[in-house]
């Protein structure tokens, strides 16, 4: 098993926080036609970082870079997750077990199942853990 | 009152006599340092030459950067062994200006402060609470020494614990104070908010950054002080060298001890009377570090009318500087400082801009820098980490608490010839 196959490039952009620049990165998007399947946004003091998983992530930096934006790429992995109760605490608890730290996460919820999406500080321990415990991890290439 | 009342009431004619006898000593004391020498070969002069007021135009000036470059004992006259103190004060680029003491210094300087104190007003009766920093800094052992000299029973307050600040006004009757102005409303402020009755306060001296009139009618408002203008500078002892009297009209300079020259800052040319330009003295009785026409970069006037006092010519209040430096807070900073600071730091790019606003009465300096291309990994931590760097960076170099805003990469204005990368919105009081 190769655990490359499992991460997932996320684009997170250095955004000042000011109106407008959201809107700047959806519309080069838009314009692009790349279609971001979940972002989030972090937020500091007067700053924050974006950060989205997107099907042309090549396309996406060299749009937004081109912009003038602070882009960088980040492995994340995504994990099918149980759409119900105790479904994040599966995750959480089989990673807590092997002392893998969650740097931050964010999720959606599909019409079957929902999807989490983790930074973690050991990448390739953690997809093998959740191979190895039945967990069904989204391929890069399935949507990139 | 006179501390001293035949030097502070001299005749001009005998003045004269009494400023070319130290001129010449002065440039004596000169002939021993090094950049002097050199000055002097360089203009073709020897120190013979300089036997009166009218020889002092055959002297190039000496600029703040001059003594930047003789750090750290390059301008002392005397050897270490005559030095009894050093104080050092912000510089350009990180280093500071070193300024040394000899015994004699220490006796002149606080001298200088007690005619100030006298002069309006205070004496053995009064209680004095110098809250300056007392370290490196002149301003805070300038008063002391000087406060004590006058007998004025001293306390050396220092800087922070607003809430003991008030305390000790209170409870020791308190009746002279010494600070920032922007510390003085501060103060006020804190005093109202804690309910405590500190009006056994007269007088309150306020230097270290220049204020307005606006501020005045507020700092006797609030805090029920006559307030009273002080300047000064290290390079020239400290604070002392000019001072309001009771008039508040100008502020008098001691004449047997500043020898004053008013220049257009462009040309270098003298300015008479009510022509307002740069100051520039030679100080006529500093041992240790004497100077010869220093560029002080403060804008002011010598005033035509005389002071029913009975004082020598004042200077007009002081209305900014020549230079790009700031007085934040009481301390200097030259943006090149922060500049600097930058240039070490490889995540932020080296253009900058800095706003300083007065919020609460305190002056805030907030710095926008760019977060560079190259050193960005998509991490909020790493950036938060570099905000926290620069801002303690800055800390260090300026001694100054500063909010640092990063930006996005290419949003600062680049500047083509000289920089505006200061915007001071502390105009608007």
């Amino acid at each position: 098993m190769s655990c490359e196959h499992y991460m997932i490039r996320q684009i997170s952009l250095f955004s000042e926080n000011k109106p407008g620049r959201l809107a700047a990165m959806a519309k080069a998007c838009q314009e692009e036609k790349v279609n971001i399947l979940a972002f989030s946004i972090a937020e500091a003091e007067g700053f924050g970082v974006i950060r989205a998983l997107v099907d042309k992530p090549d396309v996406a930096y060299k749009k937004l870079t081109e912009l003038g934006f602070n882009v960088a790429f980040t492995h994340v992995i995504a994990v099918e997750m149980r759409d119900e109760p105790g479904g994040l605490y599966d995750i959480a608890s089989k990673l807590s077990e092997a002392g893998i730290n969650i740097e931050y996460s964010y999720a959606f919820s599909g019409k079957s199942k929902a999807i989490l999406i983790l930074r973690v500080d050991q990448v390739e321990e953690a997809i093998r853990l959740l191979i190895s415990n039945a967990f069904t991890l989204i391929a890069s290439d399935s949507i990139q | 009152m006179f501390w001293d009342e035949a030097i502070e009431t001299i005749k001009p004619g005998d003045l004269k006599v009494l400023q070319e006898k130290r001129l010449r000593e002065t440039v004596n004391r000169c002939s021993h340092v090094g950049f002097y020498q050199k000055l002097f070969r360089e203009a073709g002069i020897s120190p013979s030459d300089i036997q009166n007021l009218e020889d002092l135009q055959k002297i190039p000036f000496t600029q703040k950067s001059d003594l930047r470059e003789g750090y750290p004992f390059g301008f002392m006259a005397v050897p270490l062994r005559d030095i009894v103190r050093i104080h050092t004060t912000s510089g350009t680029t990180g280093k500071p200006t070193v300024v040394g003491y000899t015994a004699g210094d220490l006796n002149s300087w606080s001298d200088l402060i007690a005619r100030n104190l006298t002069m309006i007003g205070l004496t053995k009766n009064d209680v004095f609470q110098n809250m300056v920093n007392m370290g490196m800094f002149t301003g805070g052992l300038g008063f002391h020494y000087g406060s004590e000299k006058a007998g004025i029973t001293t306390l050396p307050a220092g800087t922070g614990n607003t809430k003991r600040q008030i305390e000790m006004i209170h409870d020791f009757g308190v009746t002279a104070i010494h600070c920032t102005p922007s510390y003085g409303l501060h103060l006020a402020e804190a005093a109202s908010e804690m309910n405590m009755d500190i009006s056994s306060l007269k007088k309150g001296i306020f230097g270290a950054e220049p204020w307005s009139e606006k501020t005045r009618i507020e700092l006797q408002e609030k805090l029920g002080v006559e307030a009273f203008d002080s300047y000064g500078m290290s390079e020239l002892y400290g604070p002392g060298v000019a001072f309001e009297c009771p008039e508040h009209n100008g502020l008098h300079i001691w004449h047997d001890s500043y020898l004053v020259e008013i220049i257009d800052p462009n040309t270098g040319e003298n300015l008479g009377p009510g022509e307002r330009g740069e100051l520039v003295v030679t100080p006529l009785v500093k041992e240790a570090m004497p100077l010869l026409r220093y560029r002080t970069g403060d804008i002011t006037m010598i005033m035509d009318d005389e002071c029913p006092c009975g004082r020598g010519p004042k200077l007009a209040r002081f209305t900014g500087r020549s230079d790009d430096m700031l007085v934040i807070r009481g301390i200097n900073v030259f943006p090149s400082q922060i500049e600097h600071v930058l240039l070490e730091i490889p995540e932020v790019g080296n253009h900058y801009m800095v706003y300083v606003d007065r919020i609460n009465h305190m002056d805030e300096m907030t710095i926008e820098v760019e977060v560079s291309r190259e050193n960005f990994h998509g991490e909020l931590a790493d950036l938060k980490r570099v905000q926290n760097n620069v801002m303690k960076a800055l800390r260090d170099v300026l001694e100054l608490r500063t909010t640092i805003q990063l930006v996005e990469p290419g949003s600062l204005p680049r500047f083509e010839g000289k920089a505006k990368r200061v915007i001071d919105r502390r105009g608007a009081e």
